[in-house]
């Protein structure tokens, strides 16, 4: 409890995961002031035939953006969610964004659920709180939270719900809903 | 904005890239240094420093997070790695990085977020 009576400001971490194009930076920028924060990937196999490392054989790493939005809650308590990179290249930099994170937000979309499978995994190998929000596209099957649930093989505890991303209110749903989920995993733990 | 790409100024890229500013370097002490460490200036600048690091101990006179700071100086979070690790060992600047449990299981944290969320 140290910790909250020094000056030190308080960061919290959430992520925020989903397929390619799930709405991700959407779900950012509907809740949060969205800033673009350069990172570095380290190119792999998978880069040969898309980057061009002629004459720089020795690089090794290159630049991508990642969504990064902050909200203020008081004057030294802040809540940074980062936008998990959605293709399977860039997983090595889960494990360092993931350190000590309040939780996740993973997005779904009922079309093509799979493509939310790899953070389920992630975050239920990794002990890390997480909600599923199950983004309602236009035109997109209102299915029920218990179908997706039996889908995804939840754990009856993680919290499924629907939501627009596009919607701040909506967004602030699914916000608060992590926070309270990971404070009942707390409570429980203890 | 037009349908045309037209580079002007930043936007054509960097007169320097990031990574001629430290030297060709990729790795520093600085690797561990999470997303969210706490920046913050101590210490007195020496003359000789570079616009960047001058930069960084402007931005880092109150309390600052690292990713903050990428977004401030425009660089890749690991350029500025490189240059944190630098100053640390210098002693300009102290990084504090979060502990793995920290606030995060700390409730009365977690309720506080709750209700700023629901404030907003």
């Amino acid at each position: 409890m140290d910790s909250v009576l020094s000056e030190d400001p308080v960061a919290l971490k959430i992520l925020i995961a989903g397929g390619f194009g799930v709405g991700k930076t959407t779900l950012v920028g509907s809740i949060s002031e969205i800033r673009p924060l350069r990172t570095e990937e380290v190119l792999s196999d998978r880069g040969i035939g898309i980057d061009d490392l002629d004459g720089v054989e020795s690089k090794t790493t290159t630049t991508v953006a990642m969504d990064f939005g902050r909200i203020t809650i008081r004057d030294g308590l802040v809540v940074y969610l980062f936008g998990t990179p959605g293709q399977e290249r860039f997983w090595f930099m889960w494990d360092e964004l993931s350190y000590g994170a309040l939780g996740a937000v993973v997005i779904a979309d009922t079309r093509r659920l799979t493509d939310c499978f790899p953070s389920v995994d992630y975050f239920e190998q990794r002990g890390t709180p997480f909600v599923v929000a199950v983004n309602c596209f236009d035109g997109a099957d209102q299915h029920s939270v218990e179908d997706v649930r039996i889908a995804l093989d939840l754990d009856d505890d993680v919290p499924v719900m629907l939501c627009d991303v596009r919607r701040r209110t909506s967004a602030k749903e699914v916000m608060i809903a992590l926070v309270e989920h990971s404070l009942r995993t707390l409570t429980s733990a203890n | 904005m037009s349908d045309r790409p037209q580079w002007f100024d930043e936007e054509a890229g960097p007169v320097v890239r990031p990574y001629a500013l430290i030297r060709g370097r990729t790795r520093s002490s600085g690797d561990a240094f999470d997303l969210v460490a706490t920046v913050r200036a101590i210490g007195d600048p020496p003359d000789d420093l570079g616009p960047e690091q001058r930069h960084i101990l402007r931005a880092a006179q109150s309390p600052i997070s690292l990713a903050d700071l990428a977004v401030e100086l425009d660089l890749p979070v690991g350029v500025v790695r490189v240059l944190l690790g630098d100053m640390r060992d210098h002693g300009l600047i102290s990084v504090t990085s979060p502990t793995a449990g920290g606030a995060r299981s700390n409730e009365r944290i977690l309720k506080e977020v709750i209700n700023g969320l629901r404030a907003l």
